[in-house]
């Protein structure tokens, strides 16, 4: 497959063409921004048949193997649709768990049968996965899950609760991380990966209400439920490195994913326009040089977070810290929206005290709502503290 | 990721001949300018040794970017970057930006006679500045440096890099409404003409010059085109400080992750406490962030073949606003995590505080290139 110039922008130019003419039109109901905000049947409905298209058109999984059922190409095909969704605005691919996390782990760990068995349904969105490592007790500090599974005959039976569940109540299958051995040599080396199915007795789920006071994520509990003993990835107690391997995924340190479309961007132009209408001291807000700084502040960051994606291909100018750029990613980009937002809000005047719902919001409270669910992107996935913890130790060698 | 959708240029490469300089500057830099050597030169007169000159010199570092026919070896200006970044990596201080900027000021608007003249001296180690400041203003529209109509010039220029050291001098002058460049050499100048500053930073040398009712003649006049590649070459100025600025706030984190990890209290490596780890890893990530922005705008250079497009000048200055704000959190928290020692001139997180503070208003400080971003990309 040819990756010259010409070559990938004609596939640019096919692609663009392709969403202007399939990006569906406005549904009359909210659309989530992320994929963490999944709250209702219709949006689920709506963003199932939008996956689905995007894939039998061949543009989701382009550089996942054929036999699969993915595209075969290379990575930069699918790098050019991701841009492209974000530049026409489509809607976000949203079976991320599956696309982002699980799909290339098993991909990339897997036996032959879970290839064949989960990952061309993970592209059609047929199956949504979720994931079970967080628990109420135990959020940042993963390797004290205490979830528990029991060998019985051809079957694990599981008790005890995950949580932050996104996709929860909808997902066919769980990644799974649970206490095989409560009394292993170390907390870690007690622990073991399914690839759990989630329509099993005992398994149920309880919707959370989130800040936004909107729907997205669950809590799930395991009550005597039994999932068959061949969902077990890799060796019992051997689940700890599965689960930092999925991390890795999760925290975009490896490519891999079918596709990175899952958040849904604020538009350069849409920013411009709000601070050429909103009004300070009686005059455009763009106008005031406070504003203008800060702006360019904020872009100077969005420029410098680009530009260090593309420095992590050139081992040459990675040297002092060679895994600083892979560990970074999630902190400085998680962080700079959350505060990039918190101050969009703030710079709306009056109209920063309405949201979602209210006819005078400006751009329909996005920004608002925009902000708050920005934290289930420096919360989930491990904190922002903890990621800072990660880079300090594994990238700068500072002690534990 | 992307918070705001920025239809941005990020094309970014590192060339061959970027990686063969990067190999030879990291350890030219390395084996000249240790930090007991970087500290014997702080109370020197000249604050560089003229046979580590001599040696940059024959290495080819002077002529890089002039053409050959002056002397020169013609690469692009993104080989100038790895330079610049291994120098501040080692706190090597030389003339070497004042010469540089000085031969692209006169390669990219004198006359032929001043390039003839004055290339090849450059390229050969006889060292040149700009003269450019009459305040503290970087931003001044207009020279307080008056040239009049017969050819005397009457002004004071201050903040001279080498000015004690430089054998050729750029001088920015206002004649009427023009802004004029003038070449002056040393020989012409009386001793009393220049005086040393006394500098934030010990590894650099700067001065004063005075010019009263000093005569040119119009040979000493670069054409009136010189003034719009003043505005280029300052850009090129700022990118090189950034760059520079990038090494040496590498070389501040690593001397803090050693003392994190070195320095014990209450039994614990201090490194272990998540309020001294945290901020650490805010200044590597500021690094990384500015050193990205640099070898960005280098190669924007490279492709443009020195001029300065659009993107080219967003990149020049997102670079140098980064690269301040780096390095000044850098030295900043060197100086904080060291404690006590910290406090003290012995310890080495002081000559990058110090760097900090003279780099950030070279060429421009982070508030200064922010104002000028604001109308190229929020317009």
């Amino acid at each position: 497959m040819q990756t010259d110039a010409t070559t990938l922008d004609a596939f640019r130019a096919e692609v663009s063409q392709w969403l202007i003419n399939n990006i569906p039109e406005d549904p009359g109901f909210l659309l989530p921004q992320s994929f963490m905000e999944v709250g209702s049947e219709e949006q689920l409905e709506f963003l199932i048949a939008w996956q689905k298209k995007v894939y039998e058109a061949g543009y989701l999984g382009m550089a996942w193997p054929k036999e699969y059922g993915g595209g075969g190409m290379p990575q930069v095909y699918q790098n050019i649709v991701d841009e492209e969704l974000m530049n026409h605005k489509a809607p976000i691919i949203f079976n991320v768990i599956g696309l982002g996390w699980a799909g290339p782990l098993i991909l990339d760990m897997g036996t032959e049968e879970e290839k064949q068995k989960y990952i061309k349904g993970i592209l059609t969105a047929d199956d949504i996965w979720c994931q079970g490592f967080s628990e109420p007790d135990h959020g940042s500090d993963l390797g004290n899950a205490q979830t528990r599974a029991v060998r019985d005959g051809d079957d694990y039976i599981v008790n005890g609760s995950k949580i932050w569940t996104t996709f929860g109540n909808y997902a066919k299958y769980m990644i799974l991380l649970a206490r095989t051995n409560p009394d292993a040599p170390s907390k870690y080396a007690g622990l073991s990966f399914f690839l759990s199915p989630m329509h099993a007795d005992g398994i149920s789920t309880t919707p959370i209400q989130k800040i936004t006071g909107e729907y997205g994520f669950c809590q799930t509990f395991f009550d005597d439920a039994r999932i068959p003993a061949s969902c077990l990835m890799g060796e019992e107690n051997q689940g700890w490195k599965v689960a930092m391997r999925t991390l890795e995924y999760e925290r975009s340190v490896h490519g891999g994913q079918a596709s990175t479309y899952k958040f849904l961007p604020i538009a350069m132009e849409d920013l411009l326009h709000s601070c050429k209408t909103i009004e300070r001291d009686g005059k455009p807000l763009l106008e005031d040089p406070v504003v203008q700084d800060q702006l360019v502040q904020f872009l100077i960051e969005e420029k410098s977070l680009a530009l260090m994606k593309e420095r992590g291909d050139i081992p040459e100018l990675c040297t002092d810290y060679p895994f600083s750029l892979a560990l970074s990613g999630k902190l400085i980009a998680t962080e700079l929206f959350r505060r990039a937002r918190q101050y969009a809000v703030s710079l709306q005047g009056a109209k920063g005290g309405l949201y979602v719902g209210d006819n005078m919001a400006i751009e329909g409270g996005q920004w608002q709502r925009g902000y708050f669910n920005n934290f289930s992107a420096t919360i989930g996935g491990g904190t922002s503290q903890v990621q800072a913890n990660i880079i300090a130790e594994h990238a700068l060698g500072l002690p534990k | 990721m992307t918070f705001i959708n920025i239809e941005a240029n990020t094309d970014m490469r590192f060339s061959e001949d970027q990686q063969m300089i990067q190999e030879a500057a990291r350890g030219f830099c390395q084996d000249k300018s240790d930090i007991e050597a970087v500290r014997k030169l702080l109370d020197s007169e000249t604050g560089f040794q003229p046979e580590i000159w001599q040696e940059m010199v024959e290495l080819g570092w002077l002529g890089m970017c002039i053409d050959e026919a002056h002397g020169g070896s013609a690469l692009s200006l993104d080989c100038l970057i790895p330079i610049a970044e291994s120098m501040g990596r080692q706190l090597l201080a030389t003339p070497f930006f004042a010469s540089t900027l000085a031969a692209q000021l006169i390669q990219r608007a004198g006359s032929e006679a001043q390039k003839t003249r004055y290339l090849p001296m450059i390229a050969s180690g006889t060292i040149a500045t700009l003269a450019l400041l009459d305040n503290e203003d970087w931003g001044a529209a207009l020279s307080k440096c008056n040239l009049s109509a017969d050819g005397k010039i009457n002004g004071r220029k201050v903040l001279v890099e080498a000015a004690a050291q430089a054998e050729i001098f750029i001088v920015l002058c206002q004649q009427g409404e023009q802004q004029r460049l003038v070449i002056i050499e040393r020989s012409e100048l009386d001793n009393s003409a220049i005086e040393t500053h006394t500098l934030i930073d010990e590894t650099k040398r700067a001065g004063i010059v005075s010019l009263n009712d000093f005569s040119i003649s119009e040979a000493q006049l670069m054409p009136t085109s010189a003034a719009d590649a003043l505005a280029d070459v300052k850009l090129i100025g700022a990118l090189l400080i950034a760059a520079e600025s990038v090494g040496s706030t590498a070389a501040c984190l690593n001397l803090t992750v050693e003392y994190l990890n070195t320095r014990k209290q209450f039994n614990k490596l201090i490194g272990s406490y998540q309020a001294l780890k945290h901020p650490t890893v805010d200044m590597l990530n500021m690094m990384e962030g500015a050193r990205s922005q640099v070898y960005h705008a280098a190669t924007l250079l490279a492709d443009s073949q020195g001029d300065i497009t659009r993107d080219a000048e967003i990149a020049c200055r997102m670079s140098k606003a980064s690269a301040n704000d780096a390095l000044l959190f850098a030295g900043d928290r060197a100086v904080q995590f060291h404690g006590g020692m910290g406090f003290t001139y012995e310890c080495d997180a002081q000559l990058y505080i110090r760097r900090a503070q003279w780099s950030q208003q070279h060429y421009g400080d982070s508030a200064y290139h922010r104002k000028r971003l604001a109308p190229l990309i929020l317009a």
